[in-house]
């Protein structure tokens, strides 16, 4: 995670000799890095993923979540010669290329910015796919954050960052997330958490391969937050991706419907 | 992690109520300063963010807000928060985080809407 982020680093509006109603008339320096406020995603169709279960749908953050409440920290130590802002740059621009096997991310042309929603298949086990997506809620040089919406597996975020330690650049994924609802809560528990830790430690293992890192290595470290579940959320199941993708035809048989139509 | 920019100031309100006065740049760094204004508010039940001051967040500062709700749940207090501006009000809102911090326009109306 980086304290410095984005632009230079300004001087406070009183240093600089602001009014404070001219402070206020100055946009934050973090303003270009949020997405603007969205109620619900909105999505074009792309090449290579059903695209379903993100039109329509609400953002869900940690608040919203209904299992135990999880940090998880994937980090790799990358070396003294890779900058953190290379690492985000090369990180933003291949996101797709890094992820494991039997997965897909379909972002927008233009890489991760502020508002993109991306599509997501992602493999179950057994040849399910489950199909989301995600919104990228932030975006800067030295870090992105993309959030989850209704449906998905987990609701929160999760921050890909760089920064220096010392001489050292580190790279790292930070997961903070609750089960979305009591089935996958339950999937968690029975080996998701084991599953998602080696998603992420394959994917920071590819991108140290791709940025030369000699012998990239991941350390996982994982904090449970809050032990309790938020069972007032427990309605959630309701948009379940992974029971929704169940029932929806593969994106061949769409397009094959499509075209008989 | 570099040193962080920000400033906390706690202000208490009777037995119950603290302000916390945020000045400067709310990121994953400040979390040592975030908790121990939350430590020096101890024993209120109704704690008030004022983000006045705040002058940069990105998303790893609302994750050290999610962390501080969690403790703030945990604890049985109720969390409040005033003085964020459109844009960091559309960030709560965005984050849906506006649903479990109550936001106010004023210091007034927050010490009026977490003590009734």
């Amino acid at each position: 995670m980086t304290e410095t982020a984005g632009p230079e680093k300004v001087a406070s509006a009183e240093q600089i000799g602001l009014s404070a109603r001219e402070a206020q008339a100055t946009p934050p320096r973090d303003e270009a890095s949020w997405a603007r406020k969205v109620d619900r995603l909105e999505v074009d169709q792309r090449e290579g993923v059903r695209g379903t279960n993100v039109a329509g749908r609400r953002l869900t953050g940690p608040v919203q979540g209904f299992g135990k409440m999880w940090q998880k920290t994937y980090r790799m130590k990358a070396g003294s010669q890779i900058e953190p802002q290379h690492a985000i740059a090369v990180w933003k621009e291949h996101f797709p290329e890094f992820w494991p096997k039997g997965n897909r991310f379909a972002g927008a042309l233009t890489g991760i910015n502020p508002g993109d929603v991306a599509l997501l298949d992602l493999a179950l086990g057994g040849g399910v796919k489950l199909s989301t997506g995600v919104f990228v809620l932030y975006a800067d040089q030295e870090s992105f954050t993309l959030m989850t919406p209704q449906g998905h597996m987990f609701a929160g975020w999760i921050t890909f960052s760089s920064e220096k330690e010392g001489d050292e650049t580190i790279i790292q994924a930070l997961v903070l997330m609750r089960a979305n609802d009591p089935l996958y809560e339950a999937g968690m528990i029975m080996g998701g958490h084991a599953k998602e830790d080696k998603f992420w430690a394959a994917t920071l293992i590819a991108l140290g391969q791709r940025l030369g890192v000699p012998d990239p290595q991941v350390h996982t470290t994982t904090t449970c937050v809050d032990s309790k579940r938020q069972w007032r959320h427990a309605r959630n199941i309701w948009h379940n991706s992974a029971v929704r993708s169940v029932f929806q035809p593969p994106r061949r048989s769409q397009k094959a419907s499509a075209e008989n139509k | 992690m570099s040193a962080p920019a920000i400033t906390m100031d706690v202000r208490r309100f009777g037995d119950s109520v603290a302000v916390v006065d945020i000045k400067g740049e709310v990121t994953a760094s400040c979390e040592p300063v975030l908790m121990s204004a939350y430590e020096a508010a101890g024993g209120t039940n109704k704690l008030v963010l004022n983000f006045a001051g705040l002058e940069y967040m990105n998303s790893g500062g609302i994750g050290m807000i999610v962390t501080l709700l969690v403790r703030a749940n945990r604890q049985r207090q109720q969390l409040a928060a005033y003085g964020l501006s459109d844009h960091y009000r559309e960030i709560f809102e965005l984050t849906r985080l506006d649903e479990a911090i109550t936001i106010y326009d004023s210091e007034e109306s927050a010490l009026d809407g977490v003590v009734r």
